[in-house]
């Protein structure tokens, strides 16, 4: 079975059935089957931060929801998360594709890899990171963990988890 | 009229909706005039009204309202695509358009200078826009939630203030009241 398939299960046990996305080239792959699986409701957001909005209102609205992204996103999202997800306490899984770790190409992504880990701390987010193909198996857990808690999370992906994952 | 006006003429038509109110004074003046568990408040994240707004009205059948400013819209402005692109028919977006950042002391928005906010709507796709004089506010809004399609509403008012007291409720409280609210009328 395919990661992004794993990803895609995992997500639909979980109950969850509201998904926005704002693309990577790392994403690709669940971001298509997403749109092509009717367990879910796909929303593309235009900015990451207006897709934690809509989450927040699916949620409200009584469908779970995550947020599927880059991590350069975390720099767009800090006043999203802090006053809206976190202040109402509404969970949202944040799948985020990890770019600038090794195995990068592009020099500039590693500027925001540097700092992914300590702004997610500072915001006292609940972190976990897929680098062996295997750790997906861990997403199951990691979805039950954040909706018993009504917390934000993130799962960074990083390139060895997809790259190794073909 | 201004915005606060505005807000207390719509209470008698929002009763059969869930209304999402954007950050500061517009939140403030409707909890002050009409609280009810199925008002939820933002007491933060400037712009996103309309975006939890369509989240809420895609994931349940109730009738939703988002009451959103110009500044706000113009802060979170690819929510327009967003809206026209994926119809919620149970969705009115209300852009109460004073020209202003009131809460911030009445600064001047572009909204209010040469960019047309109904105009941008349509440009994005938006297939019901309607642009109304202040004081046809709660008929034009009613009308939209009578039409039962989306429809996006710029009320054109003045800009100005009145003294009201913050908001004294928990966040946690806002959400889950409001939660509970949305249970009930779904499963009616």
């Amino acid at each position: 079975m395919s990661i992004h398939r794993k990803i895609t299960d995992s997500l639909a046990r979980n109950r969850v059935e509201f998904v926005t996305t704002v693309p990577c080239k790392q994403l690709a792959g669940v971001i298509d089957l997403l749109t092509s699986d009717d367990r879910f409701l796909h929303v593309p957001a235009n900015k990451e931060d207006e897709g934690m909005g809509l989450c927040a209102g699916a949620y409200m609205g009584g469908k779970r929801a995550g947020i599927i992204m880059q991590n350069t996103a975390i720099g767009v999202t800090i006043n999203a998360l802090v006053t809206l997800i976190q202040y109402y306490n509404i969970p949202l899984p944040m799948l985020i594709s990890y770019r600038g770790e090794v195995g990068e190409k592009v020099a500039c992504q590693v500027e925001m890899a540097v700092h992914t880990k300590g702004l997610l701390a500072q915001l006292g987010i609940p972190t976990y990171h897929f680098h062996r193909p295997d750790d997906a198996e861990e997403l199951d857990g990691i979805l039950a963990h954040c909706f018993m808690a009504r917390k934000p999370v993130a799962i960074l992906m990083d390139a060895s988890f997809w790259g190794g994952a073909k | 009229m201004i915005r606060s006006d505005i807000i207390r003429s719509i209470l008698p038509v929002i009763d059969d909706a869930l209304v999402v109110c954007n950050i500061g004074l517009p939140s403030q003046e409707l909890f002050l005039h009409g609280d009810r568990p199925a008002n939820f408040y933002m007491l933060g994240t400037m712009g996103l009204a309309s975006s939890i707004g369509l989240g809420l009205a895609l994931a349940q059948k109730a009738p939703v309202v988002g009451i959103d400013g110009d500044g706000s819209v113009l802060t979170n402005l690819g929510t327009l695509p967003t809206i026209a692109n994926n119809v919620a028919s149970n969705f009115t977006l209300l852009i109460i358009d004073n020209g202003s950042y009131g809460s911030t002391g009445d600064q001047p928005t572009y909204a209010g200078q040469k960019t047309s906010l109904a105009a941008v709507a349509r440009a994005c796709g938006c297939n019901h826009v309607v642009e109304c004089r202040a004081e046809d506010t709660a008929r034009t809004l009613r009308d939209a939630l009578d039409g039962g399609r989306m429809t996006v509403i710029v009320a054109k008012c003045d800009s100005g203030n009145v003294p009201v007291p913050v908001i004294d409720l928990d966040p946690a409280v806002i959400r889950h009241r409001f939660m509970q609210e949305v249970v009930r009328r779904n499963a009616e």
